[in-house]
């Protein structure tokens, strides 16, 4: 991270596994001795709305909850539609994007009354308010591993894998226990590294 | 261990703002906590309840916001300390309670956390509860990061200790929901043996003479506000303009100031101890500026009380432009943002905001209106609501008399919207669904020929349903209560009610039967599964028919539950042969009016799918396509 404050957020839709993914994310960054504000979607806007996280990470001091507009360097994306809102409200030519590539339907589209984009124009669409987009296919891989909640933790190792954040599997682990259960330690060890390797060199074992 | 109970002084953890408020409550030697739940108020509560065991306090999930505060009261008055969270519509219930425990005060400690949702973002109202303060002559303050959160509340416990009141700490979905580094101070752990002085009997009576002693008590706590170290300021000792912010306000004014380069120019006084203000130190920053604006969320409360500290002082100090809600240089409602404080600064001082080219903003709002679109809210895919709403809009055209559904606060308050197919008609407090149904199924004396229904979730049926539904059996009103029992109070996070086998620090509890409840007020409730599609329309009809206040219980866990339990009733898919899509006679029935997230519509085949990594396999869509192309399957 070459900029004070970055700030990162996580968006996607409610039930996606937004905020344990944000939480999870600035555990491991306060463990590295950062200043670290994570504001939240929570309650009604979870059922079916677009929820997002914005972590602000900082060497000298705790910032706002709230990123100014225009402001974010990294977006990581939990469904593709919602990556396309954030980047054109947060967004800046230099801003990073790792975009899970599996659309959730809104029910307006769901019911007719509203298009999905097309995903080519979609993922243009992304591209053209990026300086960088890593596409994921997040969900498609955490069906694979039993679970689709996975795809947060995946993309998270996309992240990692993508040289984005000083992150590593050894910091999940700490993270995962200390703020969920050590029985959840294996399975997201094995979704994070399986994100890294989508995007990065096979971590050393 | 759970992060708020961790021994380790000095240690930096990340916090959210809720956990914060606990920790502090942790530091300043707890006994007891209460309250309902209600964001953005709930994890203060439910995170003391994880460490309970540890701490050697007693937490517990009470059926309502007076309750709960009648708990905390009983702790304090027994010479403990207690806390009682709740968030702003919760304080409207539990201020009976309040305005007459204010007057008695108390012995022990007792901090009363209130959490504003300021914008609405999960309530149904943006109520500024600050009110409250004032109205009861108690103590307020506001933090306005997280680690104050918890110096706040440990100060709160000490001042309410100190003048033998109790102190309100107001926080506001940004500090409460959001996290941050908290630097981790001792814990307390000796605990008093509680005890009620019998000889000092606790009674708001007489009026005349308890009123004063509140008002001496709040004067005590304006002494301890004059030099608290919650009120700072920063900036130049004239400044062009001064502001004064409290809460979440101060941290977006704070960047904004830095980001436009206005830190020789602008004096930024954060007060963090607003009820009763600290006048020394306001009047001491007044004689400094002629402008001053004020950025708070929700009303202009202390603007209004700054106003009126100048005018008690008009004489001596120089003439002020204030600006604010007042003067409509800050909205007056809605909650702020980086985005709002930095325009209002830049309209203020002309100082411009590094932002993107305008390229790029052309771009983004090329993209923002081709790429985005809208998310309704909607039940959950599997979401046992919709299946319920789908049988009470089916009969209620079956019956054809336009029977009226008075809605209430849940995740069922969202059948006002399509997810519920519109059905729900009103939405205000909790338990006004059958308290409405109660007094419309009276009108039927006065003219009226529209059946009344209500629905009433399990743990709203605690809260506050049980006087309305008594009134309705007692008035022989005719009205229909449905209760949507899945067993969680949902909305909140699953926090356990009375109907739960377990109380809130995981200890076995009895079970208090919904259903027991009714029969022994003389009520005969029926009990159905909303997922037997056909037998709940033909019973909610059939129920529409008689007179008299009539109980429906449909019960089915929600969706949520079921997905952290793992496996799923059935694998849900479509058969495309079977499917018809829009040439069906049904008009595309699954996905333009039942709109469960987990059915996708193929523009290209124009037929339904399942998507699955969404379909929760509760099944209702196989049961409603009337070309039987949906098929529930082993998982």
């Amino acid at each position: 991270m070459d900029k004070d404050p970055y700030n990162i957020v996580v968006t996607g839709v409610g039930g996606q596994g937004n905020v344990l993914a944000s939480l999870l994310l600035g555990a491991m960054l306060v463990e590295q001795g950062y200043k670290v504000t994570i504001g939240e979607t929570y309650g009604a806007s979870q059922r079916g709305g677009s929820v997002m996280s914005h972590l602000r990470v900082s060497r000298s001091r705790q910032y706002g909850p709230l990123i100014p507009p225009g402001l974010a360097d990294l977006v990581i994306a939990l469904e593709p539609s919602e990556a396309a809102r954030v980047l054109a409200q947060f967004g800046n030519p230099n801003a990073v994007s790792v975009v899970n590539t599996r659309p959730v339907h809104p029910v307006d589209v769901i019911s007719g009354e509203l298009p999905y984009p097309a995903m080519n124009d979609l993922l243009d669409a992304v591209e053209s308010l990026s300086a960088r987009v890593y596409l994921v296919q997040a969900t498609e891989k955490a069906l694979e591993l039993g679970n689709p909640i996975l795809a947060n933790v995946i993309l998270i190792g996309a992240v990692a894998g993508a040289g984005l954040l000083p992150i590593t599997a050894e910091d999940l682990d700490k993270a995962v226990t200390q703020y969920m259960s050590a029985d959840k330690v294996e399975l997201n060890r094995k979704a994070f590294i399986l994100g890294m390797e989508m995007t990065g060199p096979v971590p050393l074992q | 261990m759970p992060v708020i109970g961790i021994d380790a002084p000095g240690k930096e953890v990340l916090l959210m703002g809720n956990e914060a408020i606990a920790r502090g409550a942790l530091e300043a030697g707890l006994s007891v906590a209460a309250a309902y739940p209600g964001n953005p108020s709930s994890e203060i509560i439910g995170s003391l309840a994880e460490v309970a065991a540890q701490m050697g306090i007693y937490v517990e999930w009470s059926i309502n916001e007076k309750v709960a505060l009648e708990v905390a009261a009983a702790a304090a008055t027994s010479g403990l300390n207690a806390i009682v969270a709740m968030k702003q519509n919760g304080l409207n219930v539990a201020s009976d309670f309040l305005l007459n425990l204010n007057m008695t005060g108390i012995r022990g400690g007792l901090v009363l956390v209130v959490c504003d949702d300021p914008s609405g973002i999960s309530s149904t109202n943006e109520e500024d509860s600050r009110i409250y303060a004032k109205l009861a002559d108690l103590p307020l303050m506001e933090p306005a990061t997280f680690h104050e959160a918890k110096d706040m509340v440990r100060h709160a416990f000490e001042l309410s200790r100190k003048i033998g009141n109790v102190c309100l700490v107001r926080s506001v979905t940004r500090i409460s929901h959001a996290r941050g580094n908290v630097v981790l101070g001792p814990l307390h752990k000796e605990k008093p043996v509680p005890y009620f002085d019998t000889s000092r009997p606790l009674s708001a009576l007489p009026a005349a003479v308890t009123h004063p002693v509140a008002h001496e008590r709040l004067r005590q706590a304006q002494e301890d506000f004059e030099d608290s170290p919650f009120n700072k300021y920063r900036g130049p000792n004239s400044p062009e303009l001064l502001i004064i912010t409290c809460g979440a306000g101060w941290l977006f004014a704070n960047e904004a100031v830095e980001i436009l380069g206005l830190e020789a120019r602008i004096g930024l006084l954060k007060i963090g101890t607003t009820w009763p203000l600290p006048e020394r130190l306001i009047l001491s920053h007044l004689g400094s500026a002629s402008k001053v604006l004020f950025l708070e969320e929700v009303d202009p409360v202390l603007e209004n009380n700054v106003k009126s500290l100048y005018a008690d002082h008009n004489l001596d100090l120089p003439r002020i432009d204030f600006l604010g809600k007042k003067s409509g240089t800050v909205p007056d409602q809605g909650e702020l943002s980086p985005g709002l404080v930095l325009s209002i600064l830049s309209g203020l001082t002309g100082a411009v905001a590094p932002g993107v080219a305008p390229k790029y903003q052309a771009t983004a709002e090329e993209v923002l209106n081709n790429f985005c679109p809208a998310r309704s809210l909607a039940f959950c895919p599997g979401c046992p609501h919709r299946a319920s709403y789908w049988a009470i809009k089916t009969a209620l055209a079956l019956d054809g008399r336009d029977g009226v559904l008075f809605g209430d606060i849940g995740c069922y308050g969202l059948g006002f919207m399509p997810t519920g197919f519109s059905q729900a008609k009103t939405l205000h407090a909790m338990g006004s669904g059958i308290g409405m149904a109660s007094g419309f199924g009276i009108l039927n004396r006065l003219g009226a020929t529209q059946p009344a229904l209500t629905v009433c979730g399990d743990s709203t049926f605690y809260h506050a349903a049980i006087p309305a539904l008594i009134n309705a059996l007692h008035h022989k009103a005719n009205c229909l209560m449905i209760v949507l029992d899945n067993s969680a109070t949902a909305m909140t996070g699953f926090q356990p009610h009375p109907g739960s086998a377990a109380d809130a620090m995981g200890s076995p509890a009895p079970v208090i039967d919904i259903e027991q409840v009714c029969s022994g007020l003389g009520a005969e409730p029926v009990v159905l599964d909303p997922f037997q599609v056909q037998e709940t329309v033909t019973t909610v009809y059939d129920l529409l028919q008689r007179d008299g206040t009539n109980i429906l219980i449909l019960r089915q866990p929600c969706a949520l539950v079921r997905a952290k339990k793992g496996a799923r009733r059935y694998k849900v898919t479509v058969d495309p042969a079977k499917c018809m899509g829009e040439d069906c006679g049904c008009n595309r029935l699954c996905t333009r009016v039942f709109r469960c997230p987990g059915l996708n519509w193929d523009r290209d085949l124009k037929k339904t799918n399942i998507d699955e990594a969404i379909c929760a396999g509760c099944g209702v869509c196989a049961d409603i396509c009337p070309a039987h192309a949906i098929v529930k399957g082993n998982d």
